[in-house]
């Protein structure tokens, strides 16, 4: 018998790992490169040192994303889980309702947050409606949390509703049966199964959260910096590249270590990652 | 659902959705107050139209996500046949890893690190323009290509070998096999894998604002650079615009979706009623 031969041989992946090694990894190396040298090339440290300016803006960033995170969270999960016992048509609708806001530009997004919270806004226009005081949003660290938190709202509850929906229903009768409380069958039995899902959104909430300039800039109304700005504002310039380099540099392995921590914590990352 | 569910549900979907009504409806109002509704017309639309740089934006990024999602789609596709084939599982891992990069680094690291590459090159060759239409494109190409791979990969996965392999004891060659009776199969994760790059594409923001150059601007591009300036309701209508764009994409994917999903069925209970 002749041996088979298929086409398909790994031949057929080779452009692509060329294309990884080109538009991955050396634009990656690249960052390692920028954040050691000075704008002539020369070797230094000083990059790295020159963070010590910025430890008030990793500061404020981590915090601002992870309480927009932990806001995701806390509001997405019962969302998540009363959209899994919902029948199966209103699950759809639920879902499609879920997605439009998703596949919405994020700029778009921001953007009609700012025209509800702007000081001749909607809010502050109803406000003097009725003869109120107005509140000055933009500009308060509240209005970015909250717009961090509206933005990727939908990127929290779609992994936890993935997850949910999949877990045997007999399972949790099962528990019950066991003679769990309510309680007891959400903290011992949902919340563990959907483990994997609470990764994905958590990653998928605060990694944009923390990156992003966006949001800051016109919630913020620039009177304090994001890490995003940061790096944002080195790269205007030629000669402070190399600083970028480095605030991007310890934001890449600060965030790449934060999700190999946490998928060390599932062992599968079913959690519909894919938005 | 009980009552409070639905209550709460109905609120959290409330509050995601007041901000987008708000825009849409304020994007026909007559004047340019964005705080008070002062009666409805198209001026907003009008004025959108009257500026020849809305349709530039409009026929760049169409152009670019179909460039960059065709391209994606051959290569990921591919890639995801042929890593399988890959026997070293290090070098099988090591390929996967590091094509979910860009899936996992934050977009602004992404973005800085191609134009860090690109600024370099260009300069290296002597380019004057070092951003442009084939940066954005080679960008926008590498981070759709990894949500390529996912969805294909599964459908590659899943294939059964017997079939590729009865078909050539029956007389295809291997380049025929492929075609006729894997591609065929791998076809509907192939298809979400080109949708998901062409949206992906068309929604960017972050990496296409560090590998562009002033001449190829993209609509994300022209938005950010309207919102630079004041607060101007022709924004609105271009948003509207974009919006309902999306809900006529959103629809009819869900449509065919659901007509996808009816075929599968019955392939299937065919294949099952075959072998019962």
């Amino acid at each position: 018998m002749k041996q088979k031969r298929t086409l398909s041989g790994k031949i057929v992946a080779y452009p692509h790992v060329l294309w990884s090694v080109l538009f991955i990894m050396l634009p990656l190396l690249f960052v390692l490169y920028f954040a050691f040298t000075t704008p002539d090339g020369a070797f230094t440290f000083d990059n790295i040192i020159a963070l010590g300016n910025h430890k008030a803006t990793f500061a404020l960033s981590v915090s601002l994303s992870l309480l927009a995170t932990v806001f995701c969270f806390l509001l997405g999960y019962p969302l998540a889980y009363f959209m899994a016992q919902a029948s199966p048509k209103k699950q759809k609708l639920l879902m499609t309702l879920l997605m439009l806001p998703m596949w919405t530009n994020l700029l778009i997004r921001t953007y009609s947050m700012m025209a509800l919270m702007d000081d001749a806004g909607l809010i502050n226009s109803l406000l003097s409606a009725l003869h109120l005081n107005t509140i000055r949003m933009i500009g308060t660290k509240g209005a970015v949390v909250f717009g961090m938190a509206y933005d990727f709202f939908p990127y929290m509850v779609l992994p936890l509703y993935t997850t949910i929906s999949k877990i045997d229903k007999s399972v949790l009768e099962a528990a019950s049966d066991l003679g769990a409380s309510p309680a007891g069958v959400m903290t011992k039995v949902v919340l563990p199964l959907s483990s994997s899902g609470i990764i994905s959104g958590v990653t998928m909430v605060f990694v944009p959260s923390i990156s992003t300039f966006y949001i800051s800039q016109k919630l913020g109304g620039g009177t304090f910096d994001l890490l995003g700005d940061a790096i944002e504002r080195q790269f205007q310039n030629v000669n402070t590249y190399n600083v970028g380099a480095a605030i991007s540099l310890v934001m890449m392995i600060l965030v790449l270590l934060s999700l190999w921590v946490m998928n060390r914590f599932t062992d599968s990352d079913e959690g519909g990652t894919q938005a | 659902m009980k009552t409070l569910q639905k209550i709460y549900t109905f609120l959290i979907f409330f509050i995601l959705y007041i901000p987008i009504v708000v825009l849409v409806l304020f994007s026909f109002n007559s004047s340019g107050n964005t705080g008070s509704m002062t009666g409805l017309s198209l001026y907003w639309y009008r004025e959108l139209f009257a500026t020849p740089s809305t349709f530039t934006a409009l026929k760049n990024t169409l152009i670019l996500a179909l460039s960059a999602s065709v391209i994606s789609t051959l290569l990921g596709t591919a890639a995801a046949v042929g890593i399988g084939k890959f026997k070293n599982k290090a070098v099988r891992g090591a390929v996967l890893s590091v094509t979910n990069v860009p899936m996992m680094n934050p977009d602004i690291v992404t973005g800085i690190s191609m134009m860090l590459l690109f600024v370099l090159v260009g300069s290296l060759i002597g380019l004057k323009e070092k951003l442009g239409f084939w940066t954005i494109l080679i960008a926008h190409i590498t981070f759709c290509l990894p949500y390529v791979i996912l969805s294909v990969r599964p459908r590659v996965l899943g294939l059964n070998r017997s079939l590729s392999e009865a078909a050539m004891d029956l007389g295809c060659t291997p380049v025929s096999a492929f075609f006729r009776v894997e591609l065929p199969a791998i076809m509907p994760g192939i298809v979400s894998g080109f949708i998901m790059a062409f949206t992906l594409s068309l929604d960017d923001f972050v990496i296409s604002y560090f590998t562009t150059g002033n001449d190829f601007q993209t609509l994300p591009l022209l938005i950010y650079s309207m919102t630079k300036k004041e607060v101007t309701p022709d924004i609105y209508a271009l948003s509207t615009l974009m919006i309902a764009a999306v809900l006529i994409l959103l629809i009819l994917s869900n449509v065919a979706e659901s007509k996808g999903k009816n075929k599968e069925n019955e392939t299937s209970a065919k294949a099952a009623e075959r072998i019962g």
